[in-house]
C-alpha cells in the first residue's frame, strides 16, 4: 500500500513529525493543493498507531464557541467525499448524535449550543424527553432512578467512520504524490539558526529542512522541549473499550455527559465506548479495570439489558489536553516551526480541515482563517476559546 | 488496583484521592510582568519524569505530596507536605 524508502534524503522542503491521521492529512493536502511534494513524515512508530487508532470513531460539529463550531462544520463537509477522494471504503456512516440531558443546567447548555449551532448553520436542536424516548425505545428513561434523562441535544450529521482507514487514505493518497513516509524513524532533535528551523535529527540520521510540522498529540511536550518551547499541554491518559459483536440494535450515537459515557455500534455489531479522562498525568497506555468496571456500571444505567454482553478489549491513548479545551495550531515563536497539537480528547473528527487548515499554513506561513482562535499566543493575552461546554463528557 | 500510600492513612486504592497538579513556585503577582503571570497561569510541564505532585485523600481532606514517575506510573515515595517543601527546593523543583 506503501512506497518503502530504504534511506532518509539528505534534505526535505517540508518534514513533519507524526503519521498519524492529523500529519498524513497534512502531507496529502501539501502535494494535492499546494504542489509541495518533496515532504517526509517520520513516525516513531507505525502508520495511524497512536491516537488514530485509539479513538471512538465519533465526528460532529456540535460545538459551542464560533471559532469551534465552523472549524468542525468544515471538518464534517470534508469528510462527506473523503471515500471517493481515497477511493477507500472508510465506512463513513451518518448515526445523528444525541448528547443527553439529565439536569436543568445540563438541557440550558444544549440549548446554549443548540442556538449557536443553528447560527452559523449546523443542525442540532435541543429536544425533550419523549423524543429520546422515541429514538431509543431501549433506552431506561430514568437511569436506574438517579439520574432521569431531561432531554437532549440532537445532532444529525453526528457520524462514525473507520479510523485507521483514515490514516492509511491520506497516507497512500499522499504517497501517490511523492511524499516519503518513514516509519520507526524517530525525531531526537531539531536544529534552530538565528530563531528558525534549519533541520532535524532523527535515529536515522539528520536531515536539513526549512519547515516542520509537529502532529504528535500525547507527545508534544517532548517535542516542544527541544526547542524549549512553554505551552499549557498536560497528557492523560484516555481510555476505551468494546464488546463482543452482537445484532445492530443502536442506530445513533449515545452521549452522556453525566454518566461519563459515549457509545455507538460500529457496522461489524461491536459497542465502542469510552469515558472521561484518567484523572492524574500519566505517559503510559496500560488500561485498567477501575476503567472497565466504571464504564460498565454506567452503560447499564442507560441499557440494563446489556448485563450479559461481554467486553473484549480495552486500551489507552495518550492526550494532549489544553486548558480551555481547544487546540493549540499553526505559527510558533520559532519561524518554520508548525503545531498542530492540543487535542486531548476530540482529535479525530478534526482529522480532514486540521489537514486543510495545516497545510495552507505550512505552504503560506500564515494562519489559516479558521484556526485564528487557536493560535499558541491566546494564552499570553488571556483570551481563551472556551470549549469545555461541548466535550462529550465532564472531565 | 492501583494502591498510593498516604502519609496519614496508610495504603488506600488510588480513587481516594484527588490529583492536585505538581508543586509549583508562583512568581510575585505585584511584581511579575503579565508574560510571567500568565506562563504561571497556563504553561505546564508537559513531559514525563519525577515530579513533586500535591494529591488529597478525599476521606480525610489532608494533601500531601508524592513524588511520582510519570513515565512509569510508580509512586517513588509520599512526603507530608512540610517534608516535600524541603525536598522540593533542594532539587530546585519549586515549593
Amino acid at each position: 500500500m506503501f512506497t518503502r524508502h530504504e534511506s532518509l534524503k539528505s534534505s526535505y522542503d517540508v518534514v513533519i513529525i507524526g503519521a498519524g491521521g492529523h500529519g498524513l492529512a497534512a502531507a496529502y493536502y501539501l502535494a494535492r493543493d499546494h504542489g509541495i511534494h518533496d515532504v517526509a513524515v517520520l513516525e516513531k512508530g507505525y502508520i495511524g498507531g497512536g491516537n488514530t487508532g485509539r479513538n471512538t470513531t465519533i465526528i460532529r460539529s456540535n460545538y459551542l464557541t464560533p471559532e469551534g463550531v465552523q472549524f468542525y462544520d468544515e471538518s464534517v463537509r470534508l469528510w462527506q467525499d473523503l471515500s471517493s477522494d481515497f477511493d477507500l471504503n472508510l465506512f463513513y456512516s451518518t448515526r445523528g448524535h444525541f448528547t443527553l440531558a439529565h439536569t436543568d443546567a445540563a438541557m440550558r447548555t444544549m440549548r446554549w449550543r443548540a442556538a449557536v449551532n443553528k447560527h452559523f448553520g449546523v443542525r442540532s436542536e435541543a429536544v425533550d424527553a419523549a423524543f429520546v424516548k422515541r429514538a431509543l425505545p431501549m433506552i431506561d428513561m430514568e437511569c436506574g432512578g438517579h439520574a432521569p434523562i431531561q432531554g437532549a441535544l440532537f445532532h444529525e450529521p453526528g457520524a462514525i467512520a473507520r479510523h485507521d482507514a483514515v490514516a492509511w487514505g491520506y497516507g497512500r493518497g499522499a504517497d501517490r504524490r511523492g511524499v516519503e513516509i518513514h516509519q520507526q524513524t524517530e525525531v531526537t532533535g531539531i536544529r534552530v539558526a538565528g530563531g528558525r528551523v534549519t533541520g532535524v535529527e532523527t535515529t536515522r540520521g539528520s536531515i536539513a529542512t526549512p519547515r516542520v510540522l509537529c502532529a504528535v498529540a500525547g507527545y508534544t511536550p517532548r517535542i516542544l522541549d527541544m526547542l524549549d518551547l512553554h505551552t499549557p499541554i498536560y497528557i492523560h491518559p484516555l481510555q476505551a473499550m468494546v464488546s463482543e459483536p452482537v445484532k445492530p440494535w443502536l442506530d445513533p450515537i449515545i452521549v452522556s455527559g453525566s454518566l461519563h459515557v459515549y457509545v455507538s455500534q460500529t457496522a461489524r455489531g461491536e459497542l465502542v465506548m469510552g469515558a472521561s479522562l484518567d484523572p492524574y498525568e500519566l505517559h503510559q497506555t496500560r488500561s485498567t479495570l477501575d476503567f472497565a468496571e466504571g464504564l460498565s456500571a454506567h452503560m447499564l444505567e442507560l441499557f440494563p439489558f446489556l448485563s450479559e454482553v461481554k467486553v473484549n478489549r480495552q486500551w489507552a491513548g495518550l492526550s494532549d489536553m489544553t486548558p480551555d479545551f481547544a487546540p493549540i495550531m499553526g505559527t510558533t515563536p520559532v519561524e518554520g516551526f508548525f503545531l498542530d497539537a492540543g487535542w486531548g480528547t476530540w482529535g479525530f473528527k478534526a482529522t480532514p480541515v486540521c489537514g486543510k487548515t495545516m497545510s495552507h499554513t505550512v505552504a503560506t506561513g500564515r494562519n489559516h482563517p479558521l484556526i485564528e482562535g487557536f493560535t499558541m499566543n491566546r494564552f499570553a493575552e488571556y483570551r481563551l476559546t472556551g470549549e469545555k461546554g461541548a466535550a462529550s463528557v465532564g472531565h | 488496583m492501583k494502591i498510593l500510600v498516604c502519609p496519614l492513612n496508610g495504603a488506600r486504592p488510588v480513587s481516594e484521592f484527588a490529583y492536585g497538579g505538581e508543586v509549583r513556585r508562583s512568581p510575585n503577582p505585584d511584581t511579575c510582568s503579565d508574560a510571567e503571570w500568565s506562563a504561571y497561569v497556563f504553561n505546564r510541564s508537559g513531559s514525563p519524569g519525577v515530579k513533586f505532585e500535591w494529591w488529597c485523600h478525599i476521606a480525610s481532606g489532608f494533601w500531601f505530596i508524592a513524588e511520582r514517575d510519570t513515565a512509569r506510573d510508580l509512586v517513588i515515595a509520599t512526603h507530608p507536605a512540610e517534608t516535600a517543601r524541603r525536598l522540593a527546593t533542594a532539587t530546585g523543583d519549586g515549593s
